[in-house]
């Protein structure tokens, strides 16, 4: 006879609040299109963005880099999800489409069976808003999740003013609550040079754009367009340092390069801006691909590690579909927003399908992928984050959140509220790790704390990849992808927390199994610490 | 001593399983001069060893004396920092929660520990972060936790340092034997010679066992714990209670586990993927009320890792009889804070076939002689069967 553990998991994950057949993550281009698509195909359909972001997360870098420069109106919570409705005339399409919009809405988890887990009743999100948590089943889901900033440290970056290019943008356009009047944009690929005009437009000022190549990189009459309209632009430079007299970014100081990235002493000039803004790339968003048990790969190309996709956007987990800037980012794509559109188009028809919708053939036809043309991208991050290291030395918080230097990762230093010197701990580093095998992100974070902070790492992944593969003289491809865990946005256990609970999961919570005999004083054999229980007859013997 | 060794690459003594216990078993045999070797299929402590609550108050075993006269030594004698801190404090919510903490505090006491019980006021004074739901507590002056992770590292590096040999990787998929006796390990990446094989392999160690003919009851469970950002650090980290371990961080992070745990099978020398679920939120709840003037700090991480338990949640430390030169040991899942003692013990039981300052009667593999190989269905511990094994037809 099968017996039940009472206080093992079995029964006790309640069903979701709700289930629909479709979710769709994203309410960018790339998932705006897929909700439609599916919608008019006669699937119920429920878009999920976390747009208007609460501003204490904002605050946090969360889940983009705004470098502390949101100005007042981010607190007025209508206000923005006005702004950010009005930002997307799609969303009001997705709406006469049928969709269940649900905006500010966080997805923080996704959770589904596998090889250790077969106790879930169905595949789930957990959503949450900035009140309360909830659960959301689905049978098939879409993520068109976007990409995230990428940033690299310099002396003073801890200043509020670094920000990323989609941390800008979403300010810019989305919030219309970017405060800050002189920005700085480094790098001049699409994304510097889009970044620029943007803020050009929205009348904010352009400092200059800083490019570590010797070139300036993306469309030369784009490029051309902004000298025109007062741009400096400073080729073969990096920065070395911002600075200003309270925590803000008054000034920044650039410094010429030499081919091989050094900086050429002299040749330093400081500029005054009240923001820098990161524009080198974008990394594409898979934390929920990876939760899902997507198959993911480096792609140099694409951004970094992306979702293997089929030709319909079906990643390796047959009943999740990814689309957008999320399935790979190549800045290209600035350029040509048809791609996140078609591949969202895409997604949102097969999932429709893979769901016993009927499409008429003539829609499929429509749908198409818009090819691209990529380069691999790390390389240029790589020439950066030397110059960087050139100019601005070792001692630079890496992670802003535990506050470790390059210096202290590279040393694999334990964190300094330790206090910890020995002779043994001087002498391991990265070097010695290495001779243990390949670098691996996730065991360097545990000893150093390089991106264990609130930030979840946002600002700090990229950096401390591109770190270790330099010092392992290797290539980011090489450096496993770190993990994501839920939560994947940092959220407050009084919002986590769920309601009400299933009886069973009140009444038989145990610290620890329950096994009565597990904690029994050794020299009083069999007399129990636990409260005894109904299943107290372990079978040591055949009865 | 080196018998038989396969090329140069063997040991005197192989261990199985790059863990807290096959590390500090390591650690303490290079300390005794013996070379050894750890093989280990990942990262070491890439399992339970770097999951865990990192709780060390097992006074209940016959290593806790052990383990409590150790662990303020380890950073000294390791070289490297564990993050060890003394002391636990014990939060109860109702009065069951209460008689709980006390037994825990009464076990200590007979083995000559000292402890306090704490009304609301003076729990509250401790410990500002506990509401008017608690009634009450206790204060260890014993005990304590460590950081996990640190501590992994912290065995792995201070067994090099000593000349002992980590090899990461290198998973071991059987052991050669001739005349009795294990002469080599089989690995993914070539064979080693060896004298002794030291088998602390956490949830695989059953299949080890079986390779050896040896009946080693296991049951692998997946149990999950979360962590928050820093508060500021409460005057002793140790609290725990409302049914979760756990601890704050000397960085100031609570981390907390706790509740229903998942029977899981590990059918191969893989470990499977670790998961959460929506237990989480569940154990955002009990840390909440346990804590409530913590309730709106901010949850950044979760996770989980398997351990595996023996019939009676008890150990198996045992050098075997036959063959005469493998030690197996299996913490069932309160191996941690025991592992400074345990490897001491295993050093010993390598060296000279028993262990001087601890009675393992009470952990040998004979007690469970008895058990019959359906002990998992009959006691309700087994695992669902994956939809893959319901494919395979299997109906385990
Ligand atoms: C500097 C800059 C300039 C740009 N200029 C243009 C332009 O001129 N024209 C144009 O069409 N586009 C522009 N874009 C947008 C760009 O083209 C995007 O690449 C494109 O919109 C792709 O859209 P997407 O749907 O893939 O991702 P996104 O538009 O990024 O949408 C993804 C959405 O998913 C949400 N999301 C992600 N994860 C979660 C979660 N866990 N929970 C809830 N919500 C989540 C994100 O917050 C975001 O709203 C610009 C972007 C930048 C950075
Ligand atoms: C969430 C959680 C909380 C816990 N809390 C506590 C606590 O507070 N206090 C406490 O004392 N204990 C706690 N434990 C239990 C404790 O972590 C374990 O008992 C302990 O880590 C066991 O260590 P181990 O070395 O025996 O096993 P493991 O840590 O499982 O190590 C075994 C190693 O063997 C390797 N291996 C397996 N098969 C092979 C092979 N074929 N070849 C090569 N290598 C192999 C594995 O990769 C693994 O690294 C907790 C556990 C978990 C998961």
């Amino acid at each position: 006879m099968r017996e039940t553990d009472p206080r093992s998991i079995a029964g006790k994950i309640p069903a979701p609040d709700r289930h629909v057949p479709l979710v769709v993550v994203g309410a960018g281009v790339a998932g705006v299109a897929a909700a439609i698509e599916a919608a008019r195909a006669g699937v119920e359909v429920v878009l999920i963005d976390e747009h208007p972001v609460d501003n204490d997360m904002m605050a946090m870098d969360v889940p983009l880099c705004f470098g502390q420069r949101m100005d007042g109106s981010v607190r007025n919570r209508a206000l923005m999800l006005e702004r950010v409705v009005e930002s997307n005339p799609e969303l009001a399409s997705a709406h006469e489409a049928g969709v269940d919009v649900q905006l500010g809405t966080y997805v923080w988890g996704a959770f589904v069976n596998g090889p250790a887990v077969q106790e879930l009743p169905a595949p789930m999100l957990g959503l949450a808003d900035d009140r309360r948590s909830w659960l959301l089943g689905y049978d098939r889901l879409v993520v068109a999740a976007g990409a995230r900033d990428v940033l690299l440290g310099f002396p003073g970056w801890e200043r509020a003013g670094t920000l990323g290019a989609a941390g800008a943008a979403a300010l810019l356009t989305r919030y219309r609550a970017l405060a800050a009047r002189r920005l700085l944009v480094l790098g001049s690929g699409a994304l510097g040079l889009h970044t620029a005009a943007l803020a050009l437009d929205r009348g904010v000022e352009v400092a200059g754009i800083v490019e570590v190549d010797a070139r300036v990189r993306g469309n030369a009459a784009t490029a051309k367009t902004l000298a025109g309209r007062g741009v400096p632009f400073f080729p073969s430079h990096t920065i070395r340092a911002a600075r200003g007299r309270t925590g803000e970014i008054e000034s920044v100081v650039l410094v010429a390069v030499n081919r091989d990235g050094t900086p050429v002493e002299g040749s330093e000039r400081e500029i005054a801006c009240d923001a820098v803004c990161w524009a080198v790339g974008l990394v594409p968003s898979v934390e929920l691909l990876h939760l899902v048990g997507a198959r993911i790969r480096f792609v140099g190309a694409l951004g970094g590690w992306v979702p293997d996709v089929d030709a319909r956007m079906r990643t390796s987990v047959p009943t999740v579909f990814a689309a957008g800037d999320c399935a790979g980012f190549h800045q290209g794509m600035l350029t040509e927003p048809d791609v996140a559109l078609a591949q969202g188009r895409l997604a949102g028809l097969a999932a429709a399908e893979s769901l016993g919708a009927r499409v008429p053939a003539e829609t499929r036809r429509a749908v198409a992928a818009t090819p691209f043309a990529t380069a691999e991208v790390h390389g240029h991050w790589r020439a950066w984050l030397d110059s960087l290291i050139a100019a601005g030395g070792w001692e630079v918080n890496i992670c802003q959140c535990e506050e470790v230097t390059r210096r202290e990762l590279v040393a694999t230093e334990p964190p300094r509220y330790l206090k910890w010197q020995s002779p043994q701990m001087s002498a391991r580093s990265v070097t010695t790790l290495l001779r243990d095998g390949p670098l691996n992100q996730d065991q360097i974070k545990r000893l150093t704390r390089a991106g264990m902070g609130p930030c979840q790492s946002r600002r700090c992944r990229e950096q401390v990849g591109l770190l270790l593969a330099r010092a392992a003289d290797t290539t980011l491809d090489r450096i496993p992808l770190p993990t994501f865990r839920p939560p994947i946005r940092p959220l407050p256990l009084k919002v986590l927390w769920p309601a009400d609970e299933p009886a069973a999961m009140r009444e038989e919570w145990v610290s620890w199994f329950g096994i009565p005999t597990q904690f029994s004083p050794h020299w009083t054999a069999g007399m129990a610490i636990d409260e005894p229980t109904a299943h107290a007859r372990l079978i040591l013997s055949d009865e | 001593m080196m018998a038989d060794m396969a090329g140069t690459s063997g040991a005197a003594v192989v261990i199985v399983g790059g863990g807290v216990t096959g590390l500090s078993a390591g650690w303490w045999l290079a300390r005794a001069g013996v070379d050894v070797l750890v093989l280990e299929k990942g990262i070491v402590g890439w399992e339970a060893s770097g999951r865990n609550g990192g709780g060390a108050t097992h006074v209940y075993s016959p290593f806790g004396l052990e383990e409590q006269r150790l662990w303020p030594q380890m950073d000294e004698l390791l070289g490297y920092p564990t993050e060890y801190q003394r002391d636990r404090i014990g939060v109860a919510l109702s009065e069951a929660q209460l008689a709980l903490a006390r037994r825990w505090a009464e076990i200590g006491e007979t083995r000559g520990f000292r402890w306090e019980l704490l009304d609301r006021r003076q729990l509250k004074e401790l410990v500002p972060n506990v509401g008017d739901n608690a009634i009450g507590g206790t204060y260890l002056h014993f005990g304590g936790h460590a950081n996990p992770q640190r501590t992994v590292q912290a065995y792995a590096w201070a067994l090099q340092d000593l000349g002992g040999r980590i090899q990461q990787f290198t998973t071991v998929t059987g052991l050669s034997q001739r005349g009795g006796r294990v002469t080599a390990v089989e690995t993914s990446r070539g064979t080693f010679g060896t004298d002794v094989v030291v088998i602390a392999a956490g949830p695989q160690t059953g299949a080890f066992a079986d390779m050896l003919g040896v009946w080693l009851p296991l049951a692998p469970a997946r149990v999950e714990m979360i962590a928050t950002e820093p508060i500021p650090l409460m005057r002793v980290g140790g609290v725990a209670g409302n049914g979760l371990y756990g601890r704050q961080t000397l960085r100031g992070n609570l981390v907390y586990g706790g509740g229903p745990h998942e029977w899981i099978n590990v059918p191969d020398m893989a470990t499977p993927d670790h998961a959460n679920t929506p237990l989480v939120r569940n154990l955002a709840r009990r840390l909440a009320e346990l804590l409530p003037g913590a309730a709106h700090v901010r949850l950044i991480r979760s996770w989980s890792g398997l351990v595996e338990n023996t019939p009676d949640g008890l150990p198996v430390i045992e050098r075997l009889a036959r063959p005469d030169n493998v030690v197996i040991a299996t913490m069932s899942s309160v191996g941690f804070g025991l592992s400074p003692a345990v490897g001491r013990a295993i050093s010993e039981l390598v060296r000279c076939g028993r262990c001087e300052f601890a009675d393992l009667g009470a952990l040998a593999l004979s007690r469970f002689t008895d058990t019959p190989r359906d002990w998992r269905e009959r006691v309700g511990w087994a695992a669902v069967p994956s939809a893959v094994e319901a494919a395979a037809g299997g109906d385990a």
